[in-house]
């Protein structure tokens, strides 16, 4: 290439030119480069697919008890246990299938943005306005909130949060455009990710075996992939027209489906290091809030703005179902661990449970 | 102290043009413009608005007229059944439900209301709705304060109409401002004789339309109770608009972009030529990357749906009924005893090694059939990776050495077969342990896990014996079996 000579120049006026114009060249080879592996469209191959016309997703169980827009939630690896966090300042765990309330956990600040299981299932993590992640290990004998403890602090809201296959860490993400990696016990930072230049609002674990690398999209609308071992940014998505809300991996752990306030949402592939599928719709006018996939990785359901569930056809990039019930923004929702059911919560201060 | 802005607002106003009837400010509230403007609110009003411009088109719209009822006409409005025929027809609405339902939304934000409910949604009737002039449109108006509020209820008194009259929840929230502003309720009354005084000069039917809009104007941002507050900011995007602008915004390819984080140094803020050089990296990093064509991507997403449908309960039932359907927990209570296992469970372990050491049954079976071969120090091996990653970090250290004692020192317990490559890489890591020293080697083991031991796994006769045992579902015997095994071997290797 002949950029190599280029990188030697050591006048900063310049050389700032000139690497304008060499990164303007290979953005332009890049685009090059993309089009000639965009052969075909995703719904065309897709066509030989049936139609998906026998869904019936019905409203199954309510979950009343929040007094404030319900924020986020996280299924319990138990499959029908429940977090939730509330702008009430409460944390609720639920026992979904019962209906029943297991904890409420007063938190210190009322905004409480983000909450997240850990994989044994006997500790809670949440966090928001505070700039702190803080963990609570669940027991039935003595009130939750005694022996809770902060692990991490950001220097903006944490916005979210999950366990990365472990009890003992918890990654999060911020308003500082950061993520983190922190050792639960010591309080530690393990590592940190910088590379967003905005808000980061979501992230999700890759499936993999090793679960070495994780996805987080960003009010700066780009979608970046992370190796948590080097905390370097091992590939990049652009695309959405506004903040991205959520970010989910397909579960073969090869794409990842965004949600965003551009109203779409969207499937990058990470092998074709492009966006190969987008969800929208003329009459879809409101942002998403949270995206996720079923088993199969066919649907993508995603909460939006405008108090409903979209449910897409993932490969045909089609609507598939409408699912009308809640009274005010999806604020998240997620397909339980084994499939079986979807949970939204709401500003309605309301969860629900589909199947 | 608290100054009414009606000037200062109507010198800001977007919308001048519309609003020739309120030049005069019979009602002045707060405005801010240019900053919030991407806010996502905004970008939903944006949209709202080009729908509700089709709307009004004079030719194609939706039709809009005076109606005449007994002694009194009823100013520019259109039925609910007319909005939801012409949505049906105008927007790529699927059936009358999403028209209904979006209807209500552009209702809930004020774009149009109904003409005699504080309630703002939409019937598919002969109820009648107005649009809403440009001036009350959400993305118009800053979120108007108390005293304006104060002011529009105080008005409101003054005008003996019936139409006119307060509500329960409005005379409540009357009396709420008055004890809250007592001090200056005399200002307030003064600026609400004002306004009143000026709209009582408008032609009659004007003031209806002009009174009904400011009506509406107050149900968005003053809901009814029960009402959603549609103007309300999302905690997170607010807490964003408050703070000063990025830098970097041209930067849009996953740079680092120097941001205050718990651990930034000063000596790790770039300067914007290290920016670029490392934008350019990492643009060169992608132009070398091995990309794949969107058809296989196609084909791989395909192939990944018809191999995994069986397993997904929005396709297919599950082997016991969907406990949230059936209200039965009995899905959960089978997989906990393993008492049964069925052949569609044992199908899954060869859909991959992950899916294999994921099922606990699975694990044990196959940890089985490596005895048999004399190589479980492989799985073992990897196993005790993962662990090590899982590790509080205090613990990490004394993890480190005694894997690799036990795996992979000269004279390891257990020692397992690696390339002399991934063997140099690990033994310099060991100089700087972390959780994530043994990487290398643990991915080249699984590797040679996943192509040897688990494809002769999924070829043995133990795998199919197992699978063709569980399609006349195992019985108790044979599983307890598996599992007592290794738990012996288990107490036999410690």
């Amino acid at each position: 290439m002949a950029s190599d000579g280029e990188l030697k120049v050591t006048s900063p006026v310049e050389s700032i030119e000139a690497l304008t114009k060499e990164a303007d060249s290979l953005k332009a080879k890049l685009e090059e480069e993309r089009q000639k592996l965009n052969d075909v469209a995703l719904s065309t191959v897709a066509d030989r697919l049936e139609v998906i016309t026998y869904l019936n997703i019905k409203p199954r169980r309510v979950l009343k008890g929040h007094q404030a827009k319900v924020l986020c939630s996280d299924w319990s690896p138990d499959k029908r246990h429940i977090v939730s966090s509330s702008q009430d300042g409460k944390m609720i765990i639920w026992d979904a299938f019962t209906t029943n309330k297991e904890h409420a956990v007063t938190m210190p600040t009322t905004w409480v943005m983000a909450c997240a299981y850990a994989p044994s299932g006997n500790l809670v993590a949440c966090g928001g306005l505070d700039n702190k992640v803080t963990v609570y290990p669940l027991s039935l004998e003595e009130d939750v909130s005694t022996k809770k403890k902060t692990v991490g602090t950001h220097t903006s809201y944490m916005s979210c949060c999950t366990f990365p296959n472990s009890d003992q860490q918890i990654l999060t993400g911020s308003g500082d455009s950061t993520c983190a990696l922190w050792d639960v016990e010591s309080g530690q930072l393990l590592q940190n990710f910088h590379g967003h230049a905005g808000d980061v609002m979501a992230l999700d674990l890759a499936p993999s075996e090793t679960g070495n690398t994780f996805v987080s999209g960003s009010c700066d609308r780009m979608v970046l992939i992370w190796d948590m071992r080097t905390g370097q940014c091992v590939q990049s998505f652009e695309g959405h027209q506004s903040d991205i809300n959520s970010v989910k991996f397909h579960p073969s752990g090869d794409a990842v489906a965004t949600g965003s306030d551009d109203s779409t949402c969207r499937l990058f592939d990470l092998r074709a290091d492009k966006e190969v599928a987008i969800y929208s719709k003329e009459s879809i006018i409101f942002g998403v809030n949270s995206v996720d996939f079923s088993v199969s990785g066919r649907l993508l359901f995603a909460g939006y703005n405008d108090y409903t569930v979209n449910v897409w056809d993932s490969l045909k990039c089609v609507r598939v179902t409408l699912l009308y019930g809640h009274e005010n923004r999806v604020s998240c929702l997620q397909v339980s661990p084994d499939g079986t059911a979807l949970s939204t919560g709401s500003w309605d201060y309301t969860l629900r449970v589909w199947a | 102290m608290v100054t009414m802005s009606s000037d200062k607002s109507a010198a800001r106003r977007k919308a001048d043009s519309n609003n020739g009837s309120h030049a005069g400010g019979s009602a002045g509230y707060h405005q801010t413009t240019g900053s919030n403007e991407d806010t996502p609110n905004h970008l939903v009003y944006r949209k709202m608005e080009q729908i509700i411009e089709k709307m009004q088109d004079e030719a194609s719209g939706v039709p809009v007229k005076t109606v005449k009822s007994f002694m009194s006409k009823i100013p520019s409005v259109f039925t609910g059944s007319d909005l939801i025929m012409w949505m049906m027809k105008n927007l790529d609405v699927e059936d009358q439900n999403e028209a209904l339902h979006l209807a209500h939304l552009m209702a809930a934000h004020g774009y149009f209301f109904p003409i005699d409910d504080h309630m703002l949604t939409v019937k598919n009737d002969n109820t009648f709705y107005r649009f809403q002039t440009p001036y009350f449109w959400p993305s118009n108006c800053w979120e108007p304060e108390n005293t304006d509020y104060a002011v529009y209820l105080c008005k409101r008194t003054m005008q003996n109409k019936t139409r006119l009259e307060l509500a329960d929840y409005e005379a409540e929230n009357l009396a709420r401002l008055q004890k809250m502003f007592s001090r200056k309720w005399e200002f307030i009354f003064m600026q609400a004789e004002a306004q009143s005084k000026v709209d009582k000069k408008r032609d009659k039917l004007e003031r209806k339309v002009l009174d009904s809009q400011e009506r509406a104007f107050w149900d968005v941002h003053r809901p009814m109770p029960g009402c959603v507050n549609t103007t309300e900011i999302d905690i997170k995007k607010a807490c964003r608009m408050n703070k000063p602008l990025k830098s970097s915004r041209h930067l849009h390819l996953g740079v680092a972009g120097g941001r205050i984080s718990p651990s930034t140094s000063d000596a790790e803020i770039a300067t914007p030529l290290e920016q670029m050089k490392r934008h350019i990296a990492m643009l060169k990093q992608r132009l070398d990357r091995r990309n794949i064509k969107v058809s296989k991507v196609a084909e791989a997403c395909i192939s990944y749906f018809e191999q995994y449908v069986e397993y997904d309960c929005f396709f297919t039932a599950p082997e016991y009924t969907n406990p949230w359907i059936s209200d039965s927990p009995e899905l959960w209570e089978q997989e906990k005893i393993a008492k049964e296992i069925s052949s569609r469970r044992v199908k899954r372990w060869a859909f991959s090694l992950q899916e294999l050491l994921a099922d606990p049954v699975g694990r044990e079976h196959f940890i089985k059939f490596l005895d048999k071969e004399f190589s479980g120090e492989n799985l073992k091996f990897w196993e005790a990776v993962q662990e090590l990653k899982a590790l509080p970090q205090k613990d990490v250290q004394d993890k480190v050495n005694e894997i690799w004692a036990e795996f992979l020192a000269p004279d390891a317990s257990c020692p397992v077969n690696v390339d002399a490559g991934s063997y140099e890489i690990t033994k310099k890591n060991m100089e700087n342990p972390d959780r994530w020293s043994f990487d290398v080697v643990a991915s080249h083991v699984y590797h040679l896990m996943k192509s040897d031991t688990y494809s002769r796994y999924l070829r043995s006769e133990m795998y199919k014996e197992f699978l063709n045992g569980s399609k006349k579902k195992t019985s108790v015997k044979g599983i307890r079996s598996i599992v007592s095994f290794s738990a012996r071997k288990e107490t036999a290797t410690s």
